[in-house]
């Protein structure tokens, strides 16, 4: 029997030790007229061997195409290492660490993370994850109306440049706790937020931002954020972490700093894997931290005096305060997150910066290139990071098919979120020149 | 504690070979950039790979030690699992990629779908949530965008039993709901008077676990479904301990209208020292319309047939994304591969050995004089000891086992939880332990109690063989130390 190590003895012992005759007694609480005789649509077993052929005929059907797209999930080389520790029985098949004496390995990791990604996002406290930078947007909405008490309106306005979807998700769960999201305006040209056009006496309980923003630009955070403290409002900074090597943290921007930071964690040493499992990030000024929904690990001492981790706080947590808990939040993305802290440590600021650069770099040429073609130029003037959005003089959906019938994926259809014929692409460190090139060939092959 | 990683940095030191050679300059102004380095580790790649082994032995597992944790199904992790979902094309591909460049991974998701249903007697699975939590909040946001479709807009009690997962009353809240508990009888079953005294034109529904967090199976449930409907209100069925019950009695033969399953229990996905997780949910027919999106159809053109995505032109009422894509995929190929391993009667024999199991330690750890909460009943695939005697009687309190058990190689049982059972040790044993293991564990419970009962052994300061002794939690909370500072 797959997994059950029972021999046709210990099972009948076992019976003797119930008193019971069959397993099938063991059973006989449940209403008869409730019980089901057998499963239909679940298939016979796979061996092993035979899941195995399944899976890798499956796998290639997806094919490894030359991938730039990013949209929120960036492809970056990730070192073996990460994977191989992240994958040890002990770090894997592990449980929330509430057993603090026999899961220190986890809380140190936690505890050495949370460390990393307040350096980075220049903020204080860290929390041990959220699920991932979409669902962590509405837990730092939650989180500002708790927090910013003053402000009553529940009214949560988000700048151009934070990703669509992240919106979506923000409402579908915060929508329904008085909370209501509204964008700002729009500067057409840079694509970032039009400062002459900002709304007054809206009363926000919190102003979120994006660096880089969705379609790639540069927005000038921290004129932003100062808006934003100006109106009273929380200032929620949404980063990605693998520019922060480089671009100024959220904790920096402005006169004061964010309040709160969110975001995805996917560049930091995690699969694409077709969206999942990530992990949402989220780090704040100290002042917030029994605000903060999710676990965090603390560092105590022990009976003798030596110092130790423990989860902590947990006042604030569902399984202690129930329905009084700062979110239903309990199972996180602790594995992410033990991969996450490996990749750092492997990378340091320095490889980490490098990565950056090389994106920029790449993106740079490929932008540059595809701005050749006729019918393509920049949708929006300005610098840009690793991405950027392309304007095209006729629809993307056809362009796109064309290239992926060659293997190349060349960027996110726009055109929904930008009102106009647009393409979002996406280089990281993981194209060579050549790949790059080859992509520019494919579009002006495709354009002409 | 081990040396932090940060203790171990030296100023130059990286791990060269896994960042990309250098490159040009960056065209991005000035004011964009920060001026301050952030302090990440200065470490070879060596002294990386060292330090986080060394630190993963200092963790319990399922790997390695038996983990009888109540209500989280610490079964084994088939590694086969691991390594598919690993696949570079599975690893590799982009949420966002086109479905002529997903068809392998779309197919799986689809199957997966059609599978839950089946052992859930649902009507439809939508894979998106990416823990038991959110799964929670999909199925009580549906149970209210269904009242609310009919202009049934006053309906806004929750109702949960006293012994529910405090994920149901924070998630009720984080819904807009107002919570009612009601009170379990001395049997383990729903108090029905109780029960019939909240029932009412504000009802918006009740959450249950079934069998519930005593380890018992709710005998009433159809009482309570009939009582429930007739009053206007709707059933949500919490999957914790749906491992207890697969392929014998489904959730929605009870007659409940909306469920998430946890993956990372009942289907053996990893929990990764506290997740990932997943929380699918699985609804009956008047729910179908709305489904957190995107879930995977199929449909066929030209003869051939496609999977693709049904998002929001599919499912316009649905109650929305509860993620950035399509929640936790990685987690969900490895449910997938390990019920395909498993197949139809290794589900149905995944409820029988789990069973058997619970109560098999159940009538081992009686005979050996432990008192259980429920004597009278059968255990699901969990029970509950309580030391209510031992600690008034020899103060041994269940945090003293628990403790104890930890230097004797067992994680401890859950501990205080249900609230409503005093000194409550809730053990799970799972299907993939052995009756060598089981008997170890009886052993060592056996020898913890004798030893405070008859030599006076005081675990106050247990355990001592950790690699820390017991922890101040207060110091924690109250001389908060969360990260690193050099200085």
């Amino acid at each position: 029997m797959p997994f059950i190590p029972h021999t046709e003895k210990d099972t009948r012992e076992m019976l003797a030790a119930i008193g019971a005759d069959s397993i099938e007694d063991l059973f006989d609480e449940i209403p008869a007229e409730l019980r089901i005789d057998h499963l239909h649509e679940v298939p016979e077993a796979l061996s092993e061997m035979e899941i195995s052929r399944l899976m890798r005929e499956r796998a290639a059907m997806d094919g490894s195409p030359l991938c730039f797209i990013g949209a929120g999930a960036y492809e970056h080389h990730i070192p073996t290492a990460v994977w191989d520790l992240a994958t040890r029985g002990e770090f894997y098949s592990a449980y929330t660490p509430y057993q603090a004496e026999a899961s220190q390995g986890t809380l140190q990791t936690i505890y050495e993370y949370q460390t990393m990604i307040t350096e980075l996002t220049g903020l204080d406290v860290s929390n041990a994850s959220l699920y991932d930078g979409a669902s962590g947007l509405a837990e730092a909405a939650l989180m500002a109306v708790r927090a910013n008490r003053r402000v009553k309106t529940g009214l949560v306005l988000l700048a151009p440049g934070v990703n669509p979807v992240y919106e979506h998700v923000a409402e579908a769960i915060a929508g329904s706790q008085g909370l209501t999201f509204e964008w700002l305006p729009v500067d057409a040209t840079t694509g970032n937020v039009a400062f002459d056009q900002l709304p007054e006496g809206r009363n926000p309980v919190a102003v979120v931002m994006q660096q880089p923003t969705f379609p790639g630009t540069l927005e000038d955070v921290d004129r932003l954020t100062d808006w934003a403290h100006a109106e009273g409002a929380f200032a929620i900074g949404i980063a990605n972490p693998m520019t922060l090597a480089l671009l100024k943290a959220p904790g920096h921007w402005g006169g004061h700093g964010v309040d709160i930071a969110c975001g995805e964690g996917q560049p930091l040493g995690v699969p694409l894997s077709s969206g999942g499992p990530y992990f949402g990030y989220m780090t704040c000024k100290q002042k917030h931290v029994r605000q903060m929904p999710g676990r965090i690990v603390g560092r105590t001492t022990d009976l003798d005096g030596n110092p130790g981790f423990a989860l902590t706080l947990q006042a604030r947590e569902q399984h202690i305060r129930r329905s009084k808990a700062t979110s239903n939040i309990c199972t996180n993305q602790g594995l992410m997150v033990t991969a996450a802290t490996i990749y750092m440590s492997l990378l340091g600021v320095e490889g980490l910066a490098q990565v950056g650069r090389k994106s920029h770099e790449n993106t740079t040429r490929l932008v540059e290139g595809l701005c050749t073609i006729d019918g393509i130029e920049r949708l929006y003037a300005g610098p840009y990071f690793h991405e950027a959005a392309l304007k095209l003089d006729r629809p993307v959906a056809p362009i796109l098919k064309a290239l992926a019938d060659k293997n190349i994926l060349g960027g996110f259809d726009l055109t929904n979120d930008a009102g106009t014929d647009a393409l979002l692409v996406c280089a990281t460190e993981t194209k060579t020149a050549a790949d790059v090139d080859a992509c520019i060939a494919a579009f002006a092959e495709a354009m002409s | 504690m081990s040396e932090l990683i940060f203790e171990k940095s030296r100023g130059g030191r990286r791990a060269f070979a896994q960042a990309p050679v250098e490159s040009g300059s960056l065209s991005i102004p000035e004011k964009f950039l920060r001026d301050d380095k952030p302090r990440l580790p200065e470490a070879s790649e060596l002294q990386t790979v060292r330090h986080y082994t060394r630190l993963s032995q200092k963790n319990f597992s399922i790997d390695t030690q038996f983990y009888p944790l109540g209500s989280c199904t610490m079964k084994y992790n088939p590694r086969a699992c691991n390594a598919l979902a690993l696949l570079p094309e599975f690893a590799g591909r982009h949420p966002l990629g086109p479905v002529s460049h997903g068809q392998g991974f779309l197919t799986c998701m689809y199957e997966l779908q059609e599978m839950l249903k089946d052992v859930t007697g649902m009507k439809g699975v939508s894979l998106t949530p990416m823990a038991g939590a959110q799964g929670e909040l999909a199925g009580v946001a549906m149970i209210k965008a269904f009242h609310d479709s009919r202009g049934d807009t006053e309906r806004t009690e929750i109702i949960c039993p006293d012994a529910a997962h405090g994920t149901n009353p924070a998630t009720a809240t984080m819904c807009g709901c107002v919570v009612k508990e009601i009170p379990t009888l001395a049997d383990g079953d729903v108090d029905m008077e109780a029960l019939k005294a909240v029932l009412g034109p504000k009802t918006a529904g009740i959450m249950l676990t079934n069998p519930s967090t005593l380890g018992v199976f709710e005998r009433h449930i159809k009482l309570i479904a009939d009582m429930v409907h007739d009053a206007g209100g709707l059933l949500y069925y919490d999957g914790a301990n749906l491992n207890a019950i697969l392929g014998k009695v489904r959730p929605g033969d009870m007659d409940f209208d909306v469920i998430h399953m946890n993956l990372h229990k009942t289907f053996s996905t990893p929990h990764g020292g506290g997740g990932p997780g997943s929380g699918a949910v699985g609804v009956n027919k008047r729910l179908l319309p709305f489904m957190p999106i995107p879930v995977v159809k199929k449909r066929e053109v030209k003869g051939e047939t496609i999977y693709d995505w049904a998002a929001e032109d599919d499912i316009p009422q649905s109650i929305g994304r509860l993620s950035g894509f399509m929640g936790n995929s990685g987690v969900l190929l490895r449910a997938y591969v390990y019920m395909r391993m498993l197949g139809r009667d290794g589900m149905e024999r995944v409820a029988e050995y789990a069973t058997l199991n619970a109560n098999y330690l159940m009538a081992r750890l009686r005979d050996a004089g432990f008192e259980l909460a429920f004597p009278e009943r059968r255990a699901s695939h969990e029970f509950i000891v309580t030391l209510k005697h031992e600690a008034k009687e020899f103060h041994l309190t269940a945090m003293d086992v628990a403790k104890a058990l930890l230097d004797k190689n067992f994680h401890a049982p859950t501990t205080y939880f249900p609230l409503l059972v005093p000194e409550c040790l809730l053990i799970e044993p799972t299907e993939t332990e052995s009756k060598e293991t089981l008997d170890n564990f009886v052993a060592a419970m056996i020898e913890i109690a004798r030893a405070a009962r008859e030599d006076g052994v005081d675990y106050k300061e247990a355990p001592y063989k950790m690699p820390v002794r017991r922890l101040d939690d207060v110091k924690a909370a109250r001389e908060l130390d969360l990260r690193h500072s050099p200085d």
